[in-house]
């Protein structure tokens, strides 16, 4: 079997895995939903927005949730740390969410105008709140979160939940709306027919890929000459037991750019991030739907592992207390049920990729003003 | 930990657990049941059946996406407002959590989607395989997240660390296969199985009552009949009182719902009514059963159930162990290399969690006087009143649904459900009594598991996150004004379904045909 170190290694990577999972999946839902009150008008318009993730999102939110549970199982320390440390950010997200199941069911029930229209904008809610808080919650990482752990590793934190809220982390929202907004209109043009839903959604979606690729750059910026970035000071045992307080580590400007130097291949992931948005601004504007589509997959993966690759092995550093940071060698579970939860992923996860693709094909083809009408099925 | 915020995070847990436990049997039942249904159409091809199925599968939906939306907050929570309890049990917790996801959550999930979506896409079978899908997908996401509970209730096969302060996996295959959590999950969907069978059943009641839409209606009944009395039977004879012999906690648990505040000579009678005096710690006007308990709770004519005063005395010497173990535990954070402290650890780490009782009253439990050893033995005494009318009121329940049931199958068997109109009217007045029971189910379990959030190894508490009153009241008014305002839609929408009956609706007239539009009001 794997030593210590190697599975806390391949349990970083599908920490990646499944972040980057779940923008590639459940994101295009909530690029879809945050374009809902704008790239359609009239009710039918709406209901073929509605209708074209309508079957398939309720699957792809498990990667949110099994986001939850894995990292529970894999990064407890995280889990515990950074839920109840960003305790309201986290309450705007799972209130924005839950109107989510209940905005895509109930919407269909009631003919009433003003019973749909309120629907869509908390479906709205339920897409942007999401997607902004995610990327402000990424940033706020990258600068680092303001808790310290007693002797007993219990957590304790300061901040405010507008305290969350700084320029760069703003500039870390916006880049996940954009992107997750690209990647929900390059869906919408693979997903409904040509007409006036179409072209809104290219019109949106060559807007959210130049805003893509300018916020990365700008996000980069900060990060190269933002004084931002840890180090960990001294040696580290990547097999000895999760304890964070038997390590150090210090603030450090630029340490972020730290991996880059020393490993110049992960120059690839943000040349990914860049290259996919303006892959997907070439399908978008010339009708290439699954090349756009493709572009904003790769644009997510990109943008999602630079941070990864430029944090590690930190997973959440600690702005106030240098001893309390989370890193891949002292955050995790144990050997044994990393090994444990490896097999079981390795057994499930092509199991569940396999009978997603299929619910895909089964559902294959564009969403059409007249099926909307007429299959009573349909939202 | 400040009093105040423990409270609040127990208010919130307990609040979201329930409203998410309101939906959750309906959506493990009504899956089942669909799965029986379209079976049924697959095999006799009688449109009738797959009216039924659409139908029941309507009220499935709007159902499902409130389990879903509040299962949500669920699967965070643990970290939000129980952080010291995430780290403490992260390593074992975790697991089946993860697992439920990978396992379950995304097979109900996927396929719900087609299950709604796919009639016109898929095969007769292939459909019904779909539905049977979300059967499996939501039955298994209880059999995870019930060996998580049950892990909770009886935490085998895991011990602290000291060097990472934390429980930690020895044996996953005991965590697997806890008897407590094989237990709930029988019972647990059971329950379930019979909640869906009391609606299907009162539905089907009114909708006879009023006259219409008969077809559906009575096949409606027959399988609520059927499935129900084979259900009601399961919850009640593999009720989980059979785990509650197996640990100290399950057995003040088993003592607590009893009100047995003394050990008895066996066997136990069992009390139907009483008035546990907390106070004097003894239970008034008993009425008792002889032999009964005794039977139940040990399977045997001599076995005997242990009193509450016993097990707090039991809980006492824990308590003075587990102050060593503790001491162990600090001179090990200083130097963990030190073998006599390890040795010393050893010997008493089972009992640490009872030391940290202590920290109620004082931060450092090595320095508690007798006296205050005793307060705290008495601590691991949950609300016994509580339990008491709690546990009696579900059973009650329970054994009221058998008898439905069997009137319902006698009924149904003799084609004579139609006529006797006081059994519906009995049938749609027992509509809300699952819920009873189901929610009363979830205050024995999980109030009778206090003072601890894992038996014995950790109190409830410590196992907060370090929040400020601010923030719970915060999310709790929140989640009150969400939750209440989804439930007002979700139950006016299910009433509307009902009213509307299985007939399909259509804002926007199709031109062409709309499949299975058979009259259905026959």
């Amino acid at each position: 079997m794997f030593d210590y170190e190697m599975l806390r290694l391949i349990w970083w990577a599908l920490l990646g895995v499944l972040l980057i999972g779940f923008a590639l999946t459940d994101g295009f839902d909530l690029g879809v939903a945050a374009l809902l009150p704008f790239v359609a008008r009239s009710d039918a318009e709406r209901r073929m927005v509605i209708n074209s993730i309508g079957q398939t999102w309720e699957g792809n939110q498990v990667w949110f949730i099994l986001g939850g549970g894995a990292i529970f199982a894999a990064w407890p320390f995280v889990y515990a740390v950074s839920f109840s440390g960003f305790y309201l950010a986290m309450f705007l997200v799972l209130a924005a969410l839950i109107l989510r199941p209940v905005g895509f069911k109930y919407r269909s029930k009631r003919p009433d105008p003003a019973w749909r229209t309120r629907w869509d904008w908390a479906l709205f809610v339920g897409g942007l709140v999401p997607a902004l808080v995610f990327g402000v919650a990424v940033g706020n990482v990258l600068l680092g979160a303001p808790f310290r752990l007693d002797g007993d590793l219990r957590a304790f934190y300061d901040g405010t939940l507008l305290g969350l809220f700084t320029p760069f982390t703003l500039v870390c929202g916006l880049l996940s709306v954009a992107m997750l907004v690209l990647h929900g209109a390059a869906w919408l043009s693979i997903k409904v027919e040509h007409g006036p839903v179409h072209d809104r959604a290219r019109a949106f979606g060559t807007a959210a890929a130049i805003a893509s690729i300018l916020l990365f750059a700008v996000g980069f910026a900060f990060v190269a000459w933002g004084d931002m970035g840890y180090r960990i000071v001294g040696a580290v045992d990547p097999l000895g037991p999760s304890n964070p307080l038997r390590m150090t580590a210090e603030q450090a400007g630029g340490a972020w750019l730290d991996n880059y130097a020393t490993y110049p291949w992960m120059m690839a992931l943000p040349a990914l991030g860049f290259a996919g948005a303006a892959l997907a601004l070439i399908g978008i504007r010339s009708g290439r739907e699954a090349l756009a589509f493709a572009g904003s997959s790769l644009a997510a993966t990109g943008i999602i592992a630079t941070v990864g690759c430029a944090m590690f092995p930190f997973i959440l550093p600690s702005s106030i207390d240098a001893h309390s940071s989370l890193t891949v060698w002292n955050a995790s579970s144990t050997q044994k049920t990393l090994g444990i939860m490896l097999f079981v992923t390795l057994v499930f996860l092509p199991i569940v990729l396999a009978y997603t693709a299929w619910a895909y094909r089964v559902m294959f083809g564009r969403v059409t003003a007249d099926a909307v009408r007429t299959n009573p099925d349909f939202y | 930990m400040d009093p105040g915020v423990v409270d609040l995070s127990r208010l919130q847990f307990a609040a979201t657990a329930l409203y998410h436990f309101l939906f959750v049997p309906l959506t493990l039942g009504l899956s089942m049941m669909l799965v029986i249904m379209e079976s049924v159409y697959v095999m006799t091809n009688r449109p009738v059946w797959r009216v039924t199925t659409r139908f029941w599968g309507k009220i499935f939906g709007i159902n499902f996406v409130l389990g879903v939306a509040t299962g949500l907050t669920m699967e965070f929570q643990f970290g939000t407002n129980w952080s010291y309890f995430s780290h403490y049990v992260g390593d074992i917790f975790g697991a089946p959590l993860a697992i439920e996801g990978l396992m379950a959550f995304f097979l109900e999930a996927t396929f719900v989607g087609l299950m709604f979506f796919g009639w016109d896409r898929l095969s007769k079978l292939g459909h019904l395989i779909v539905t049977f899908m979300v059967a499996l997908g939501t039955n298994l996401s209880a059999l995870w997240i019930l060996i998580a509970n049950g892990w909770m209730q009886n935490p085998v096969g895991a011990s602290f660390n000291p060097d990472t302060m934390r429980m930690e996996v020895s044996d996953f295959g005991a965590v697997l296969f806890n008897p407590v959590a094989q237990a709930k999950f029988v019972h647990t969907v059971s329950a379930g199985y019979v909640c869906a069978s009391v609606v299907v059943l009162g539905v089907s009641a009114f909708w006879l009552l009023k006259g219409r839409f008969l077809p559906v209606a009575r096949r409606s009944m027959t399988v609520a009949a059927a499935f129900g009395l084979a259900s009601s039977l399961s919850v009640v004879v593999l009720g989980d009182e059979s785990g509650y012999a197996l640990t100290d906690n399950q057995k003040m648990k088993l003592a607590a719902i009893e009100a047995v505040w003394h050990t008895e000579p066996g066997p136990s009678g069992l009390t139907l009514f009483g008035y546990p005096d907390t106070v004097a710690r003894e239970t008034r006007y008993k009425v008792e059963i002889p032999w009964l308990l005794g039977l139940i709770a040990t399977r045997s004519l001599d076995g005997t159930v242990t009193g509450m005063s016993e097990l707090v005395l039991k809980a006492q010497e824990r308590i003075a162990s587990g102050v060593i173990a503790y001491d162990a535990v600090q001179r090990l954070k200083a130097n963990p290399q030190d073998m006599r402290e390890r040795a010393r650890f050893e010997a008493h780490k089972r009992d640490l969690g009872y030391a940290l009782l202590l920290k109620r009253q004082m931060a450092d439990p090595r320095t508690a006087t007798p006296q205050q050893i005793e307060a705290a033995a008495w601590d691991t005494v949950p609300d016994v009143g509580l339990l008491f009318w709690s546990f009696r009121i579900m059973a009650a329940i329970g054994f009221a649904m058998i008898a439905l049931f069997a009137t319902a199958f006698i009924l149904c068997s003799l084609r004579m459900h139609m006529d006797a109109r006081w059994f519906l009217r009995l049938a749609v007045a027992a509509i809300p009594l699952p819920w009873v029971a189901i929610e009363l189910g979830w205050v024995v379990a999980e109030l009778g598991r206090q003072p601890w959030a894992i038996e014995g190894v950790l109190p409830t508490f410590l196992a907060t996150s370090s929040l400020s009153r601010g923030a719970l009241w915060t999310t709790l008014a929140g989640f009150t004004a969400l939750y209440g305002g989804l439930a007002v839609i979700e139950v006016r929408l299910i009433l509307a379904a009902i009213a509307h009956g299985p007939e399909e609706r259509n804002d926007q007239p199709a031109p062409g045909p709309i499949p299975a539009a058979i009259p259905v009001t026959a």
